[in-house]
């Protein structure tokens, strides 16, 4: 492994079983993480982006799900680790933030104790001095009265609260990973902006890398170093943040741009994706996967197996139809069509 | 001329406890606001989670009893009376909601679904009323063999699209959406947000458009009203709010909201820090020692800002 990477995923495929054949929900992908980093991937439901992240962290059904290729962490393969050796690395050198805190916590285990579990479990710290590390965490965590909000239960805390904690847990063991998956969508913007701030004044203090996965943009760009943006369980487009805002290559990248209602756009109609999201059992596996979505572009534009081309350094981008591609700008959406002919 | 005012509308619910379950307290859910509705135009109401923004829209519609205040639709008082099927403000106003999926009777075929409200306000043959449909759902633009399948064999933003055929069945003159976009994918956001304009233009629709993204509500509304604690705090156009943002809730909304480009971060984050610095210092201006908003003040033609009258001459 290069210098200060820290994990480093290699050609991941993650399939569910359904009626005894396996559907890859992650196809092919490759990552790598690097140390103080906050690498972003951004998709649509359905593109596969928390699959990849419970492949990752070894939370999947082992009777359902087959995970093939390298998670390369720590001079191990994490994907052919048994559960016991997985659960050893989970909560200890990689944790995981959960989208929604009111779920991801224990209703009847105080707050402190639920802090303390993982304490328990990866560390020999005696009581006193998990007691004292749940409070620091709490205080770090930016929760101002530790002590009381320690023999609390979580229904007693807000939402915003609640996250504080579950990212308290997640950074007890100071783990060298952290996944954050969708950590602020179930909160409101002022107290999401407050945990982004705190995201990334942990991260300067740990120097842990961060997988953030998200669907916003916003987000996105307030945050992270590296973005990769998924698509029909690949990745589409990869790239430092400020060349992916300012220089997006990929169709599915520029459309989802101008799909956004933004703040200081003048125009009137949003661009609108034709199509759908093709369902994982109807998944074409071979061609461009987002060939269907614009068929005003010709055939001959796409690659016949489209890869990921370096198209300059750090910025890839899969298939070659992006040198084509133009937005369909005659026409509005299909609605708009149909009263055009009325 | 506005069709529809409501005055100083409020909804207390009770706090029952003690040995008796008696009322101890009440939650101010919403707590006094007025607003007005012209014809063609969108009116934003947007706030935090636990605001009151939806308890408005349930009051408006009759799904929450209403303390205190009155709706007054084309001069009649219509305040708690939406149970009566004869009046034409249950025709004339429908909702959209926030989970399509769950807003969708589950064992109902489509067709039935979008017939409810045909059947219950409009005497329509059955050959009318099958008529009807189709064009209700080449509207939305779903295929004419939808008629007959159920709910789970849509997508999310095809349920959204039922939803909303099923809103504009009767003609309404207003539609209450809450957060009707906020649990689809950015792509399919777009398409609803299209759409819900192009009827808009088409019959002169009216929308209350509750959400908390304030990108979506710069989009679709005229109009917008900030919404805190059960009052509103600031209200005006949309280019008073946006760009001439008086209340320091507002203000500190609008810093919170993430950009779309990198650049800059680091500025908008000393900024976003400022403003917070801004609000602790200067609470006292905007809020009295109950923590209750103020009454709203006149700043413009356009402009309220809810703050005391100290702030104002400042302003």
């Amino acid at each position: 492994m290069k210098g200060n990477e820290l994990l480093k995923i290699n050609n991941l495929h993650t399939g569910f079983r359904i009626k005894d054949t396996f559907y890859d929900a992650v196809d092919g992908v490759s990552l790598s993480v690097k140390k103080n980093e906050i690498l972003a991937i951004v998709g649509e439901s359905g593109c596969g982006k928390s699959t990849l992240a419970t492949s990752i962290i070894g939370l999947y059904d082992h009777n359902k799900t087959r995970v093939q290729g390298e998670i390369v962490f720590d001079n191990k393969n994490l994907a052919a680790l048994s559960e016991e050796e997985m659960n050893d690395i989970r909560g200890f050198q990689i944790s995981m933030i959960f989208q929604d805190p009111l779920s991801a916590l224990n209703p009847l285990m105080r707050i402190g104790e639920q802090i303390e579990e993982g304490l328990i479990y990866h560390t020999k710290l005696d009581k006193s001095k998990r007691d004292s590390r749940v409070l620091e965490l709490l205080q770090q965590v930016g929760i101002r009265n530790p002590e009381r909000v320690a023999r609390q239960f979580p229904h007693q805390l807000s939402g915003g609260m609640r996250q504080r904690v579950i990212i308290a847990i997640a950074i007890a063991c100071k783990p060298q990973i952290i996944i954050a998956d969708e950590p602020t969508t179930a909160l409101d913007v002022t107290i999401q902006a407050q945990i982004l701030d705190l995201l990334i004044e942990l991260q300067a203090e740990t120097e842990a890398g961060i997988i953030l996965i998200t669907h916003d943009l916003g987000v996105v760009a307030e945050v992270a170093d590296r973005v990769a943006v998924m698509y029909a369980g690949q990745i589409i487009e990869e790239a430092a943040v400020e060349e992916l805002f300012a220089n997006p290559k990929h169709p599915y990248t520029r459309s989802l741009f101008n799909s956004i209602p933004q703040m200081n756009s003048q125009s009137d109609r949003l661009n609108v994706i034709e199509g759908i999201v093709p369902s994982l059992m109807n998944l074409p596996r071979s061609g461009c996967r987002f060939s269907s979505r614009i068929p005003w572009i010709p055939g001959e534009a796409h690659e016949e197996n489209p890869a990921l081309h370096e198209i300059s350094p750090g910025h890839f981008v899969r298939c070659t139809c992006w040198k084509e591609f133009h937005f369909k700008t005659d026409k509005g959406g299909g609605t708009h069509e149909l009263y055009a002919n009325k | 001329m506005s069709f529809m005012q409501i005055n100083d509308l409020k909804v207390h619910y009770p706090v029952r406890g003690g040995f008796f379950n008696t009322v101890i307290d009440r939650v101010l859910a919403v707590d006094g606001i007025t607003m007005e509705f012209e014809r063609g135009k969108a009116y934003g109401l947007v706030g935090e989670s636990g605001c009151g923004k939806s308890t408005t829209g349930k009051a408006l519609i009759g799904l929450e009893k209403i303390t205190n205040g009155s709706i007054i639709y084309e001069g009649e008082n219509v305040t708690n009376k939406r149970r009566n099927r004869k009046s034409s403000f249950n025709r004339d106003v429908q909702m959209i909601f926030q989970d399509a999926h769950s807003s969708l009777n589950p064992r109902k075929r489509v067709k039935d679904i979008i017939a409810e409200p045909i059947r219950n306000f409009l005497n329509l043959t059955p050959k009318e009323e099958e008529r009807k449909i189709s064009e209700l759902l080449e509207i939305v633009g779903m295929p004419e063999d939808a008629k007959l399948k159920y709910p789970h064999e849509f997508s999310g933003g095809q349920k959204q699209r039922l939803g909303i055929a099923r809103a504009i069945a009767t003609n309404p003159k207003l539609i209450i959406a809450d957060e009707p976009v906020s649990a689809l994918d950015l792509s399919v956001q777009a398409q609803v947000l299209n759409f819900m304009k192009d009827i808009q233009n088409e019959f002169g629709l009216s929308y209350l458009f509750i959400s908390h993204d304030l990108g979506v509500v710069k989009h679709m509304c005229d109009h917008i009203s900030i919404m805190y604690k059960g009052r509103f705090v600031e209200t005006g156009t949309k280019h008073d709010i946006y760009t001439n943002p008086q209340h320091i809730y507002t203000k500190r909304l609008l810093s919170a909201i993430p950009e779309v480009s990198p650049a800059g971060r680091e500025n908008r984050k000393r900024e976003r820090i400022l403003v917070e610095q801004h609000y602790q210092a200067e609470h006292k201006n905007y809020f009295d020692e109950n923590e209750r908003v103020f009454d709203l003040l006149q700043v413009s033609n356009t402009h309220y800002v809810a703050a005391t009258s100290q702030v104002r001459g400042v302003l």
